[in-house]
């Protein structure tokens, strides 16, 4: 079965696409079919240049305020099951963000169609399938929609790589549903950002991760003077440690934090449990520090030290600054 | 206030799941069942509601019989009743069949607020929260790291790829409560020898009106199943004072030093 139209419902922050949007718009080209983008944010038209240029022909967009004052899921699905019933797209990915998820879980059920989460992979060979992990990803299962159109799936962010297909800017056609009042009552009253300096976690091309090994919150400044002594390098962190309040979950990489596939992941103190791993197991090169040479962690790790992440850190903070001169 | 808590029934996630290699569907035999960890925190955040406001928690699960002692657990921590639908056609159920079986036993119940996790631990897809929410026609306030409630609004921290986000909602709502919202109690003694004497509906899909729902009308099957790709292991150091320097070596063959 050949795909006609595919949608990709894209974020759009500070007038840019989020990366994940145009990581499926990339995929959704090599499926065939026509290829458009779903966008509710006042800043749809500054984002056009950008979809249009990994492949989207057509923006939709509901550029009205009132879908930011509110919470998405509701309102977008009911503007997005409209458009469905215009447009009749066979498939619609989403990004495992917040409010994809919202929104995709939504539109599943207003529509009686199933949705795969959790993908890694989305394959239109006869019918849509998509591969996702399970079991702290031990395991890959491929899945095959055979209920109703459209399918709907929702990929981890970085499960495939964005390439601009050099494509004109997106022709931008207006979603007119207005925010129905019902949706009105769940209200958006304020936004808050935690203050991070620095690349961003899903971008830098160095991630310094640290566990509970660190013993002590105060001892993510080390992990902050290796990624200063580095340069383009941020730091991240396992669940344990976040869920105890050490640092923000804007930090957390695994299974329900970021995904990051940097040139080098170096793990501090971090037992390399699967739900941590399924996040940077895509890192090029892999060094991980720690004391327990049984460490699941080392299974995968290019360079594995087995020793005290609190004595070799502060040393390897002046080794490269030493060596960057 | 009428609080009902989904809690979902699920292989001990300590042990590795497996799946059958010939109907691709979990293999229980043998396997504990026990309350989803991540529902823990649900129930506690139910159970903090209704302390504060006044009111009752129900909690409902979809699963099998035998995982029973998940319902018991959440009784045994305070919740006042409990509504377990089980029925063997809903073995593989997808997201959105298990949202419209618990979306209608929390109908016919009713309800003020729901309470769910974000995502469960074996199979996080973490859909069902806000199909329920759609099917209800109520708000799906999710990703919530902190929850208060005056009996008539929601005011939620919800989680957000950059920070967090304050929401308000008015009730009737679904909220999804993230792990390390709370510290979920403990079920005392008496709590537990209490639990027994609390009523607990058995729930089929015909009691819901909900006739023929289940794994054979979930519109995906399963057409593989691999083990996922192992990276292999590198050289392992044992720190002799040079570990720094090492890892240095590495860092500038890579290219980032
Ligand atoms: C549904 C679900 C989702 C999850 N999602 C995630 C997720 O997204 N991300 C995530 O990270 N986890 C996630 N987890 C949790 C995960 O299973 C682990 O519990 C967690 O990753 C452990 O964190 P840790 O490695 O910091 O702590 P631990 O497992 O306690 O490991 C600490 C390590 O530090 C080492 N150490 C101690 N002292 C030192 C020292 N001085 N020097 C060197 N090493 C030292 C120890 O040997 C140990 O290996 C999830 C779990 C579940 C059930
Ligand atoms: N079978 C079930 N019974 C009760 N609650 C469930 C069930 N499935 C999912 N839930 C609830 O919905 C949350 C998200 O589940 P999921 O979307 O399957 O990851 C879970 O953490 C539960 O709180």
């Amino acid at each position: 079965m050949a795909l006609g139209r595919i949608w990709v419902f894209a974020e759009v922050l500070q007038g840019k696409p989020v990366p994940v949007a145009l990581e499926l718009l990339t995929k959704a080209r090599s499926l065939g079919g026509t290829v458009e983008a779903l966008v509710f944010s006042p800043e749809a038209e500054a984002a056009a240049a950008d979809l249009g240029a990994h492949g989207a022909e057509t923006v939709y967009a509901a550029t009205d305020q009132a879908y930011v004052e509110v919470l998405l899921g509701g309102p977008a699905a009911d503007a997005i099951a409209e458009l469905v019933a215009e447009q009749q797209p066979d498939l619609i990915l989403f990004g495992m963000t917040q409010d994809g998820r919202d929104v995709a879980g939504r539109l599943a059920a207003k529509l009686g169609v199933p949705v795969i989460a959790n993908g890694l992979d989305v394959s239109a060979d006869g019918d849509v399938a998509v591969e996702t992990s399970i079991f702290g990803a031990s395991l890959n299962v491929t899945t095959k929609f055979d209920g109703g159109k459209p399918a709907i799936a929702i990929f981890r962010p970085k499960s495939f790589a964005a390439e601009p297909s050099g494509g004109a800017s997106a022709k931008v056609v207006p979603i007119t549903t207005a925010v129905a009042e019902k949706h009105r009552s769940a209200r958006v009253v304020d936004r808050v950002a935690d203050v991070a300096s620095g690349p961003k976690l899903e971008e830098a091309p160095v991630v310094i991760s640290g566990g509970r090994g660190l013993g002590d919150p105060k001892n993510f400044e080390l992990l902050e003077q290796l990624a200063q002594a580095i340069g383009n390098a941020a730091v991240g962190a396992s669940r344990a440690v976040v869920d105890a309040g050490w640092v923000p979950y804007s930090m957390q990489v695994g299974q329900t934090g970021k995904t990051v596939k940097p040139s080098v992941y170096i793990a501090c103190g971090i037992s390399g449990a699967m739900q941590h791993t399924v996040g940077m197991k895509g890192a090029k090169a892999i060094v991980a520090i720690n004391k327990d040479e049984n460490a699941p962690i080392f299974k995968l790790a290019d360079l594995g030290v087995v020793g005290d992440v609190l004595k070799i850190v502060p040393q390897l903070v002046e080794e490269v600054k030493a060596r960057k001169g | 206030m009428k609080v009902v808590v989904c809690v979902k029934q699920i292989p001990d996630p300590n042990t590795t799941g497996q799946l059958d290699p010939q109907t691709h569907l979990l293999k229980r035999d043998g396997v504990e069942v026990v309350m989803d960890p991540g529902d823990e925190f649900g129930v506690e955040a139910g159970l903090k509601l209704v302390e504060a406001q006044g009111g009752e928690v129900t909690v409902v699960s979809m699963g099998p019989e035998r995982g029973l002692d998940a319902v018991r657990k959440a009784l045994a921590m305070g919740a006042a009743k409990g509504i377990l639908i089980s029925d063997d056609a809903l073995r593989g159920s997808d997201a959105l069949t298990t949202a419209r079986v618990l979306a209608e036993a929390i109908k016919r119940e009713g309800f003020d607020l729901v309470i769910t996790a974000t995502e469960s631990t074996d199979g996080y897809t973490g859909v069902v929260p806000q199909a329920i929410a759609e099917l209800l026609d109520v708000p799906a306030v999710t990703f919530a790291k902190s929850v208060e409630c005056d009996g008539s609004t929601l005011k939620v921290q919800r989680q957000t790829e950059a920070g967090h986000d304050v929401v308000e909602a008015s009730l009737p709502a679904v909220v999804s409560v993230t792990a390390g919202v709370n510290e979920p109690r403990y079920p005392s003694l008496k709590g537990i020898m209490g639990a027994k004497s609390k009523p607990l509906d058995r729930l089929s899909p015909s009691d819901l009106g909900l006739d023929g729902q289940g794994g054979a009308s979930a519109g995906q099957s399963i057409t593989a199943v691999q083990p996922a790709p192992e990276r292999a292991a590198g050289e392992i150091v044992k720190d002799e004072g040079d570990a720094a320097k090492r890892v240095a070596d590495f860092l500038a063959s890579k290219k980032v030093i």
